[in-house]
């Protein structure tokens, strides 16, 4: 073999031997980086505070971990979506700190949490939604009832068509409503069943969206849809209904005082749960959350705000 | 190295012979690994699923032929999954009927018909088509395909079959082209060489030897594609429009088994019903998937004993 060659392979070598080393470093850094947060959260220095759940309160909880950061530098709080089920089954399983519901925690999923974790769930009323019934923005459409909805949604509900509505969408041929709704892990939609529906199930064939910004999308890119989701997701490509108790009775838009005086009649509570009295940080946050700083934030994303705290009713 | 004595090879050393060994255990157990893993596989599935059939809530008749879908109802619960499998088998045979022509038709045409540079280019990028993730795929659907599909049809929903079938179409691609270009050129040159002597054109040659010769391999191309069509979750949930539904069109809405259970495993509470009847469904797909596979095998094993 010429000099050369060898040179050539001794270099080949040599720059090999500098990627593995750059890889084991890099591997080492990374797994370091990894030890260095777990072992800090175990002291003082850093906390961090599990955070999952409803997707209504996903922008709310995210609002909240921003700021709080400014409050508790040494916090950070971690949130994640999925659905208010979602985020109490990880309850239920004790791997989140917190728990963001759009609905009531039910008796079985207390008493599972309880029997699972040795600790019973604790309820924290963080602020009032209401469920704002969307439509296109080109329908006529200004008011609906509840029994309006409940035919519309509700399986063997009679109401399949906007004509059936008195309105006429401009400019479509087709005017059978297109439903949109949510996945069934959806406190949402549980709400909406409870209360709109009396507990019927939905009719199926309804398009079931993941988050509650989708739902809104897909209603402002489609004439004949309806929709509900959380009034904070309001887009100009959308209008939100006026909704009545009942035929005849006054119907309400969902504001921040028809919520608080009960006018509007689809409104619900956003819920914290912790396993337990919380302590230390999450007490801290939670307590946060509560005061004025970050009722301000609830009233900023368009729902609407308490100061006291609600023990279970 | 020196070629020229290899008369006195010495004799091999006991390191070698030992490493020798030790790699064929390991060549054999990576082959017998598969079959391990399947069945692992399935043995979770099923022992996670198996309890269900004897709750009082489940019934096999309604679970298979039942389109009403409503594990979380209040008043009823139901587990009928016939909207999902139906809505499974329509997205995929409309990906199919896109993709297989295509995929096909892309594949013979970068084996035999265009020159080198226009075949590097084109496998580099169609392979760069596999490398996009099905969450973007999906996004595409949602976002911009939807708004297409509703110019173009004036479907009152962009997100359906349709959707979902071109997304799917889109995704398979890459598979079937890349094995089906490979079966091809598997073909020995020998073949191309002699019909060329006999005068053939070049389509001639590609429908009566090249087609013949190869098709085993073609067929695994698409089955191949149908199974990457069949499992596919995320771009399916976000371009079908997720509603449990029987389509009366290609422009109607649907949710797949595999929509299904991706949706909603994460809110069913660990071993509740609901969790196991999702597993069941895992089992349906398994199924599902099982047959398709044995059928295609079949239709080989009939196509050589002709």
């Amino acid at each position: 073999m010429s000099k050369q060659k060898i040179q050539q392979i001794n270099k080949r070598t040599y720059m090999k031997k500098i990627i593995i080393v750059a890889l084991v470093g890099l591997t080492a850094a990374f797994i370091g980086a990894g030890c260095k947060k777990s072992s800090q959260s175990q002291s003082e220095v850093k906390v961090i505070i599990q955070n999952k759940g409803s997707d209504t309160m996903v922008n709310l909880a995210q609002a909240w971990a921003e700021a709080y950061k400014k409050v508790a530098p040494n916090v950070e709080v971690e949130v994640s979506g999925g659905g208010s089920g979602v985020g109490i089954a990880a309850l239920i399983k004790g791997t989140v700190d917190i728990a963001n519901a759009s609905r009531e925690l039910k008796p079985s999923e207390f008493e599972q949490a309880k029997k699972n974790t040795g600790k019973e769930p604790k309820e924290f009323t963080v602020g009032f939604d209401g469920l704002a019934i969307y439509v296109h923005k080109s329908n006529p459409l200004n008011e609906i009832t509840i029994e309006q909805l409940r035919e519309i949604y509700a399986e063997g509900g009679k109401i399949t068509k906007w004509s059936e509505l008195g309105v006429t969408i401009p400019g479509v041929k087709d005017d059978t409503i297109v439903r949109v709704s949510r996945q069934s892990s959806s406190g949402t939609y549980e709400f909406l069943r409870e209360h709109v529906l009396d507990n019927k199930d939905f009719k199926l064939g309804s398009r079931d969206m993941n988050g509650s910004k989708e739902v809104v999308e897909l209603v402002s890119s489609t004439p004949t849809a309806i929709g509900y989701s959380g009034m904070g997701y309001a887009t100009p490509g959308v209008k939100i209904l006026k909704v009545a108790k009942k035929a005849g009775d006054p119907a309400y838009p969902p504001t921040v005082e028809n919520v608080l005086n009960k006018n509007y009649p689809i409104a619900r509570s956003l819920h914290l749960y912790t396993l337990g009295e919380p302590q230390g940080e999450v007490k801290k946050y939670i307590e946060w959350i509560l005061s004025d700083e970050g009722q301000k934030i609830v009233q900023e994303l368009g729902y609407v705000p308490v100061r006291k705290i609600g023990e279970k009713k | 190295m020196n070629a020229g004595n290899y008369k006195s090879l010495p004799k091999r050393p006991l390191w070698s012979i030992v490493g020798e060994k030790i790699l064929e255990v390991i060549i054999r157990f990576s082959g017998i690994s598969a079959i391990i893993f399947v069945f692992a596989i399935f043995f979770f599935i099923f022992r996670e699923a198996a309890p269900v059939l004897h709750s009082p809530n489940f019934k096999l008749k309604e679970f298979l032929f039942s389109p009403e879908w409503y594990p979380t109802s209040a008043v009823n619960v139901r587990y009928g999954t016939l909207a999902l499998t139906i809505g499974t088998f329509s997205v995929t045979a409309l990906a199919m009927v896109i993709a297989v022509p295509f995929g096909l038709g892309a594949a013979i045409f970068i084996s035999e018909f265009c020159g080198k540079r226009v075949k590097e280019t084109l496998k580099i990028t169609i392979e760069l088509l596999a490398a996009i993730p099905s969450v973007v795929w999906g996004f595409i659907g949602l976002t911009i395909m939807s708004r297409i599909i509703m110019q173009v049809t004036g479907a009152p929903v962009g997100v359906n079959i349709l959707n979902g079938g071109i997304i799917l179409a889109l995704m398979s691609l890459p598979i079937i082209v890349s094995i089906g270009e490979d079966a091809l050129k598997a073909v020995p040159d020998s073949y191309r060489e002699a019909a060329m002597a006999l005068g053939a054109t070049r389509w001639q040659i590609v429908r009566r030897v090249l087609l013949p010769a190869a098709k085993n391999g073609l067929l695994a191309a698409v089955l191949l594609g149908v199974g990457r069509a069949v499992g596919e979750t995320m771009a399916v949930l976000m371009a079908t429009g997720h509603a449990v539904h029987i389509p009366h069109g290609i422009l109607d809405s649907v949710r797949t088994l595999t929509a299904n259970i991706a949706a909603e495993l994460g809110e069913a509470p660990e071993r509740s019903e609901h969790y196991r009847v999702l597993f069941l469904t895992g089992v349906l797909l398994f199924f599902i998937t099982f047959v398709i596979n044995l059928a295609a095998d079949l239709v080989i094993r009939g196509i050589k004993k002709k």
